[in-house]
């Protein structure tokens, strides 16, 4: 579905430039859970923000379906770190804002939304304004906005990163369930090694800007997943392993 | 001339003209401001322009509207409105211009046309800066009204205070100015009502932050 080959990213021109991606080749297929996992202004976002169509590459081929991404592709879902709900609309509106700004009829998708909401046990809250919920409560609100239109690819970059431990084990859960369910090809961005290792089919690990991929690593784990698997034996192993990587490009140590 | 109904007369009129002139600058200004933050070229071509005409006193222009529009209400009004207008301008434009990225971002992923993006998101992100604007360019209305009045007029506060300082009633000028101050504060305090209706997101959350 997606197929990047040497796509580089540089930002402003000479010395004062930045390479935020430097040579990524990367192919993702229809359904599955990608993670990209890498240290701190790697590029993931950039990557993500290439794939979204809202910053273009600076070389190298970033195809969709075969085609070459030129602004937003079809049917997208992203979700932002900063849950970048709009704070002047209530609960039920923010969710409905794709189908408005797709100029499409409200009225046809609120029942969507409303079942969406049921299902990230938000029904209370439906006329709520974003202010008055919890940063967990506003997250769970920006993804089922991301949902709404049924997006065939799903964009979330470091979704759960300002969420406690709790909660976000919690949406990890809920994500996964979410994934499950609906065919849908996911590109997730994210700090945290088992927060990678648990959702995802593949984990792709970038090395520090310029961001390269290091290692595509497909995670074996039975596709049906619990929390307890992180207690599992090949969990644990796939953890060490990517510990492993990040201890070698010097980005950890004991 | 001096009755309680009189000086109401007179605080009526002044109110009227300071309304109209604020009105006109609300609905001018938005749009001035709409426009330049919508269009790079327009910005640079009128806003130029734009601040070099408010540099003008004002004070300076009333004989010029007093010859283009005779000694009606319309010179009064233009000079209110010519005195608010740009706190209007300057506070709508920086808040449109006030949309964090990540809004931003997620419009263009939602592939909302230019103006989906100014009705649901930039207004509404302009509206905390817009209403500051509004209370400032409420009080600078009323301070047009009064400049207009004084220049030519046989009615309003302004013109109270200038026919009694004429006859040394001290009295009358200190009723003026005391007439005007509570005005002002009633002028003020009714934006800051219209505010809080119009964004009650802003008000009623029972929590705020998280
Ligand atoms: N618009 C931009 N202009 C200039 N430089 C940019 C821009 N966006 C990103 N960069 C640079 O590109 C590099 C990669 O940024 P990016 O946001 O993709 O990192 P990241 O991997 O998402 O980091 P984090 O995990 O901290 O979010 C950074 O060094 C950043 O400074
Ligand atoms: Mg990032």
């Amino acid at each position: 579905m997606i197929h990047a080959s040497q796509v580089t990213k540089q930002f402003g021109h000479g010395h004062k430039g930045v390479t935020a991606l430097n040579g990524i080749s990367l192919t993702i297929n229809e359904g599955e859970f990608v993670s990209l996992l890498g240290p701190s202004g790697c590029g993931k976002s950039t990557f993500l923000r290439c794939l979204a169509g809202i910053e273009t590459a600076s070389s190298g081929n970033l195809l969709i379906d075969g085609k070459p991404i030129a602004g937003p592709p079809d049917r997208l879902g992203m979700a932002f770190q900063r849950d970048a709900l709009l704070d002047w609309f209530d609960v039920l509106e923010n969710v409905l804002l794709p189908a408005d700004f797709g100029n499409k009829r409200k009225c046809d998708y609120e029942p969507r939304a409303r079942e969406l909401l049921e299902m990230a046990g938000l029904s209370a809250f439906i006329h709520s304004y974003p202010r008055a919920l919890s940063g967990g409560m506003r997250q769970r609100v920006a993804i089922c906005r991301s949902l709404l239109l049924d997006p065939r690819l799903l964009l979330m970059d470091e979704p759960f990163g300002a969420l406690d431990a709790l909660t976000r084990d919690q949406l990890n859960v809920d994500l996964h369930h979410l994934s499950q369910q609906r065919n849908m090809t996911v590109v997730f961005v994210t700090h945290s090694i088992s927060e990678a290792v648990f959702l995802s089919t593949r984990v792709v690990v970038f090395s520090p800007r310029p961001g390269r991929i290091v290692e595509d690593i497909a995670i074996d784990l039975p596709r049906e997943r619990r929390l307890a698997v992180r207690e599992s034996k090949e969990f644990g192993d796939h953890a060490r392993h990517i510990r492993g990587l990040f201890e070698k490009m010097g980005l950890i140590h004991d | 001339m001096t009755s309680p109904a009189w000086f109401a007369e007179q605080t009526v009129y002044t109110v009227g003209i300071t309304f109209a002139g604020f009105v006109a600058a609300v609905v001018f200004g938005v749009l001035f401001a709409v426009v330049i933050v919508e269009w790079k070229l327009l910005d640079r071509l009128l806003f130029p322009l734009f601040v070099g005409l408010n540099s003008v006193p004002k004070v300076a222009l009333a004989p010029l509207f007093i010859i283009w529009f005779g000694v009606g209400d319309a010179p009064k009004i233009a000079i209110a409105f010519l005195i608010a207008v740009f706190a209007v301008v300057i506070d709508t434009a920086l808040g449109l211009r006030s949309v964090p990225p990540d809004i931003l971002d997620l419009a263009k992923t939602m592939r909302g046309s230019r103006l989906k993006v100014l009705l649901r998101v930039k207004l509404f992100c302009a509206m905390p800066h817009l209403f500051a604007g509004l209370k400032v360019a409420m009080s600078l209305a009323l301070v047009g009204a009064i400049v207009g009045e004084f220049v030519s007029s046989q009615r309003g506060l302004g013109y109270v205070i200038l026919s009694a300082q004429g006859m040394f009633d001290t009295t009358r000028v200190f009723a003026a100015i005391a007439i005007l101050a509570v005005v002002g504060v009633v002028l003020i305090e009714a934006v800051a009502i219209v505010e809080r209706l119009a964004m009650p997101w802003h008000y009623s959350a029972e929590r705020q932050g998280h």
